[in-house]
């Protein structure tokens, strides 16, 4: 595991994995049945501000 | 036993100072020593003026609400390092612009940048980012913060290393790292200080009410991790002597310069961009009691900004010994950033839509817009500069000084004003703020300060740029240096006017919060009142 293997591993094997992670993660935001719930959580910091119990 | 713990770990601290001064290696560590020493031993008289001995008959404190008193230090301590920082860079400004302002040793311009830049970045900034962050977390969590008095640690603690550090700059204690300037053992009280905001904050996310985390606080942590990874890998020194100021770092040529301004860039990507869009994304949708345009938006901003910024470093090394593909990498990268923050202007502006009329009567409003604006127009700038033929120009001119400060002044300073005219109120239990005029006054002279400031340094950054790398029909060059630093010097003067301008809204800002946590309130016309009729002539 000299420097080139780790160089050559990060700018193919890894640049695809963190590609593909970022792609899903998008892909995930845009799930069928998002749109609710990401409107709900939207409305977190105008719910009421008190602390219950 | 209140305190009495607290009391005890100061005065040995106290006592391990006046050792530290005692068998201090150089004078510089001597001087350090000294400094910590007093500091510790006036906050153990402070505290024992407050430890009761016998168990008091009154009852334990109140734990059930949200943990505010800490986040009102934070408002005040902002307030206060914000003067400083603003004032030493008006100061230094006059010193480029007229050289006899610099006062030796303590005070020329090698030690007061640094101070400049430390107090504005993490003094002001840094107090900023920690206050609002337990406001913010606590909230949107529906928890008090987690840990008890540890949040208390983190502020003062967080202190004490601002004092460290600042002392430090004028005494001449320096590891020479841009935005890392402090020497080994500061380095590590800021650890220790950042690893219990790190407990602090992701305890209360655990023991969060709310079951969705707030996209905020993907911000606020994403912020705090990477500042500790940034912060431990930049720092890697190995002291010369144990109670010595002097420590070699583990880096060396190239890699040295990259490990540093992977830092660097990624302080502005990280502390200056994701932790104030944390602030954003709670403070404009609380101040205009309306959601985030998008949150889906806000999403795919967070990611694409996590996964772009940590390449962008290379940017500040085009043209050196670094590697050309490490170069063109950080070029790239930097360009692709055009995208989220785009996105995250889109989102932070049209989070108004439907609500456009509020710009008219709430300056608070007012002031977030301008600085989501500056947020656009700087990261803008930002991969243009980074564009390697464009930083042929750029590079090592005043050009990069006017973008550093559309960013910081326009984007952080405004955003921050904002926060804490929305926060003061809440905190205190106030009814509104003691002046919204005075906040719009804020606003135009600290606006008009920016324009001045950044239309200045262009101009004088292309004209150094320019006659740096003018040639001669012979191939010789045709100004010398000090033929060019010479041309700079009306639009040094005119810099420094733009820093005051900046100063004197902060400075109304200091008597409105100063009248609003009083209670008072002033008898003015409302914003945006229609026009006064005038009779006809």
């Amino acid at each position: 595991m000299d420097y080139n293997t780790l160089r050559h591993m990060a700018d193919s094997w890894g640049l695809l994995y963190l590609f593909l992670v970022f792609i899903g993660v998008v892909l995930f935001a845009f799930r069928p049945g998002s749109k609710k719930v990401y409107e709900d959580v939207a409305n977190i910091p105008l719910k009421e501000d008190e602390l219950d119990g | 036993m209140k305190f009495l713990t607290e009391t005890l770990v100061l005065g040995v601290g106290a006592l391990l100072a006046l050792l530290g001064a005692a068998f201090a290696k150089d004078d510089l560590f001597e001087a350090h020593a000294w400094v910590l020493f007093f500091v510790l031993l006036g906050s153990t008289i402070l505290l024992m003026r407050k430890v009761e001995v016998v168990a008091s008959n009154a009852p334990p404190p109140d734990t059930s609400g949200y943990m505010d008193g800490v986040v009102r230090y934070g408002v005040i301590a902002t307030l206060f390092w914000g003067i400083v920082g603003f004032l030493v860079g008006v100061i230094i400004a006059t010193q480029l612009a007229f050289p006899d302002a610099n006062i030796e040793p303590w005070f020329n311009f090698g030690r007061m940048r640094p101070l400049h830049t430390s107090a504005v970045i993490f003094a002001f900034g840094g107090n900023a980012l920690i206050a609002t962050s337990f406001f913010v977390v606590q909230r949107t969590s529906r928890a008090r913060l987690f840990g008890g008095d540890l949040a208390w640690f983190v502020f003062w603690g967080y202190q004490l290393f601002i004092i460290l550090a600042a002392t430090g700059y004028l005494l001449g204690s320096t590891q020479s790292r841009e935005y890392a300037e402090p020497e080994w053992y500061v380095d590590i009280w800021l650890t220790i200080v950042w690893v219990a905001y790190l407990v602090v904050f992701m305890g209360t996310i655990v023991r969060r009410k709310e079951p969705h985390i707030y996209v905020a606080n993907w911000f606020y942590l994403s912020f705090i991790i990477t500042v500790a990874m940034l912060h431990i890998v930049n720092n890697l020194a190995v002291p010369a002597s144990f109670l010595g100021s002097k420590s070699f770092s583990l880096f060396s040529g190239v890699q040295d310069a990259l490990t540093q301004w992977w830092y660097g860039h990624n302080a502005v990507g990280f502390f200056l961009t994701a932790g104030f869009l944390g602030m954003m994304y709670y403070f404009v949708p609380k101040q205009i009691q309306r959601p985030v345009y998008s949150y889906r938006l806000s999403i795919v901003h967070f990611w694409s900004l996590i996964f772009l910024y940590i390449w962008a470093g290379p940017h500040h090394l085009h043209y050196t010994a670094l590697p050309d593909w490490a170069q063109t990498l950080g070029m790239v990268f930097s360009v692709m950033l055009w995208m989220p923050s785009w996105g995250g202007m889109i989102n932070g502006l049209m989070t108004l839509s439907g609500a456009w009329d509020k710009l008219r009567t709430d300056p608070i409003i007012r002031m977030m817009m301008i600085s989501i604006a500056f947020y656009g127009m700087s990261t803008f700038e930002g991969p243009l500069m980074a564009i390697k033929s464009v930083n042929s120009l750029s590079h090592y001119t005043d050009w990069t000084i006017g973008h550093v400060h559309s960013g910081a002044l326009g984007w952080n300073g405004m955003i921050t004003f904002a926060a804490i005219y929305y926060l003061v109120p809440v905190l205190w239990k106030r009814e509104r703020l003691y002046s919204l005029r005075l906040v719009n006054w804020h606003l135009w002279l600290a606006t008009l300060g920016i324009v001045v400031y950044a239309s200045v340094m262009w101009v004088s950054g292309i004209t150094q740029g320019l006659m740096w790398r003018e040639y001669d029909s012979q191939g010789y060059l045709v100004y010398s240096f000090a033929e060019t630093v010479a041309a700079l010097h009306p639009y040094y003067v005119l810099r420094t006017l733009g820093g005051l301008l900046y100063l004197s809204g902060a400075l109304i800002m200091i008597y409105n919060i100063y009248k609003t946590i009083r209670g008072d309130i002033r008898e003015e016309a409302p914003m945006g009142a229609p026009a006064q009729a005038v009779p006809a002539e």
